[in-house]
């Protein structure tokens, strides 16, 4: 590991000025906050993230879970994984982000992993994370092994010529189809980024994987009041039972009333190079029965973009079992 | 230093072997003990180092104040600074869990964790459970069941194990089984192990 300077954040206004001499906040930075280090301590071992300023937030005051007065939640930056899962507000009225949480990784890393951590989570492309090989999220212009190599688990769905690197989070899958918002203190003052603008697609600046510039501190995120009446559903598919990461999940979040779908939500983990919220698939669902036929319909319209590597050919139809499973399983309640 | 009886300097057994094998070895290999400094190379390297940093964990009941690199995580600063061996590195990457200890008494993987974030919290590495002559309940649960073969993820195993009782979970052998899916068992002694667990919980002993 890279020597760095370690340095205690006692206020945000000084986690933020220290970070904010950062010639960037994406890959590479030279200064980077760390909560969990689940996934920074891993890279910095692997010399993917070399910063020679490490702040750590963990003493500042950003680990509530609240209510907010429109009824809904707000989650601190540094709020552990497995303390938001088992939030009893959570259980009850956001499952679908708990069990998407209690799907990941393990409950030693749960206990470790954060909120804003898990939004910045880093993809595990195995040529992104093994620096004697060529990567253009990690050295941009170097070439992407992994569009004619070992590509089972990658993206097929917003991948381009430059990158095809799966987003891993189980977390993020379940916020997208919650709407929630982003709460983001920088130099130039506090904003709110929606999810859905949160994460940047590779294009041909795969290094850029989100909005965030030098000095920009996640605070909280917020999630909007739960639909009353709505039924939620994670279901994540991987090569083991437990502790692995997505070939395929789907978040589900759908009201039904008379027999009709009159809302829905569905993104997809797994299969993206971003969280992958769903449109398609909730414009084929809304205002129709809620049957087998229309889930499948769905799946096909949230895959109809997809485009397979040499390996993964097979996730298309996996991810599409697995949206039409989900939405059976929560129409079922 | 330590209260491993095994760390008197002048006993020249195995453990104290590796242990200074261990500390001459850190400055080029582990990146990070109590007697690393920053080479020349890293001086010129152009960005700024802290030399060691004073910290103070508590561990196992007892505060340790300790000097450490930055870059020493949580796993070799027990293990290398405070010559408690018994908690494991396997992976080195939060993938095995072999280095599990508890930090204000929740299981957490001691590899991906900065020593530094740790200064004054509890500590509870598996020398804290019990001792030879008065083992853990769990401990004991393990050798009853033969919950291991080689032994080496065994101290993560019942770090995590002893966890798991206080964390939700229904107490069916699957639930058992999910909660410790973040410890690997390359002999393939699972099976024991959720015995141990279960022998351990009906026991209501912790």
């Amino acid at each position: 590991m890279k020597t760095f300077e370690f340095i205690r954040a006692a206020d945000l206004k000084g986690a933020i000025e220290g970070a904010a001499r950062a010639k960037t906040a994406q890959q590479g930075a030279d200064v980077r906050f760390v909560a969990g280090g689940t996934t920074l301590i891993d890279l910095m071992k692997l010399n993917v993230e070399t910063p020679a300023h490490v702040i750590d937030i963990n003493r500042l005051p950003l680990d509530k879970v609240e209510t907010t007065p429109d009824g809904g939640l707000r989650i601190g930056a540094t709020v552990r994984n497995s303390d938001l899962a088992h939030h009893p507000i959570v259980k009850q009225d956001y499952a679908v982000l708990s069990e998407a949480l209690l799907s990941g990784a393990s409950t030693q890393l749960r206990n470790m992993a954060t909120t804003a951590g898990n939004l910045l989570q880093r993809t595990r492309c195995m040529y992104f994370r093994e620096t004697a090989m060529p990567c253009n999220k990690r050295k941009p212009g170097s070439g992407c092994p992994a569009i004619a190599g070992s590509n089972r688990m990658l993206a097929i769905l917003g991948a381009s010529e430059h990158c095809i690197a799966t987003n891993p989070s189980d977390m993020c899958v379940a916020m997208a189809a919650l709407e929630a918002t982003i709460h983001v203190q920088g130099p130039k003052g506090s904003r709110a980024i929606p999810i859905a603008g949160f994460h940047l697609l590779p294009g041909d600046t795969p290094q850029r994987e989100t909005v965030l510039e030098p000095g920009d501190l996640i605070t909280h995120v917020t999630l909007p009041a739960p639909i009353s009446g709505s039924r939620q559903v994670y279901l994540k598919l991987r090569d083991r039972a437990s502790y692995e990461f997505a070939l395929a999940s789907a978040a589900v979040v759908i009201k039904i009333a008379g027999g009709n779908v009159i809302n829905a939500r569905i993104a997809l983990g797994g299969v993206g190079t971003k969280p992958w919220r769903s449109p398609a698939a909730e414009a084929v669902l809304l205002s129709q029965p809620a049957t087998p036929a229309n889930f499948r319909k769905a799946a096909e319209a949230a895959l109809r973009d997809a485009k397979a590597q040499s390996e993964n050919g097979f996730k298309i139809e996996l991810a599409k079992r697995c949206l039409a499973h989900a939405l059976q399983m929560a129409a079922k309640g | 230093m330590g209260d491993n009886p095994e760390a008197n300097p002048t006993d020249p057994n195995r453990r104290a072997f590796l242990r200074s094998l261990g500390s001459s070895a850190a400055a080029v290999a582990v990146a990070g003990c109590s007697t690393v400094t920053p080479s020349n190379a890293d001086r010129q390297s152009g960005s700024r180092i802290e030399d060691t940093v004073s910290i103070t964990l508590r561990i196992n009941g007892k505060d340790r104040p300790l000097r450490v690199d930055p870059r020493t995580t949580l796993l070799d600063c027990i293990r290398e600074v405070v010559a408690l061996t018994g908690t494991k590195k396997g992976c080195d990457h939060g993938q095995c869990g072999a280095c599990t200890v508890h930090v204000n008494g929740r299981r957490v993987n001691s590899c991906l964790s900065l020593a530094l974030m740790h200064d004054g919290e509890e500590i509870t590495t598996i020398e804290g459970l019990g001792a030879p002559e008065a083992l853990h309940p769990m401990q004991a649960a393990f050798v009853a069941c033969d919950a291991y073969q080689c032994g080496y993820c065994t101290s993560g195993q019942i770090m995590s194990a002893v966890a798991l009782l206080k964390e939700p979970c229904d107490g069916s052998d699957a639930a058992v089984k999910e909660l410790m899916s973040g410890n690997i068992c390359r002999c393939g002694a699972y099976a024991n192990i959720v015995c141990a667990i279960q022998k351990v919980r009906k026991s209501g002993s912790i």
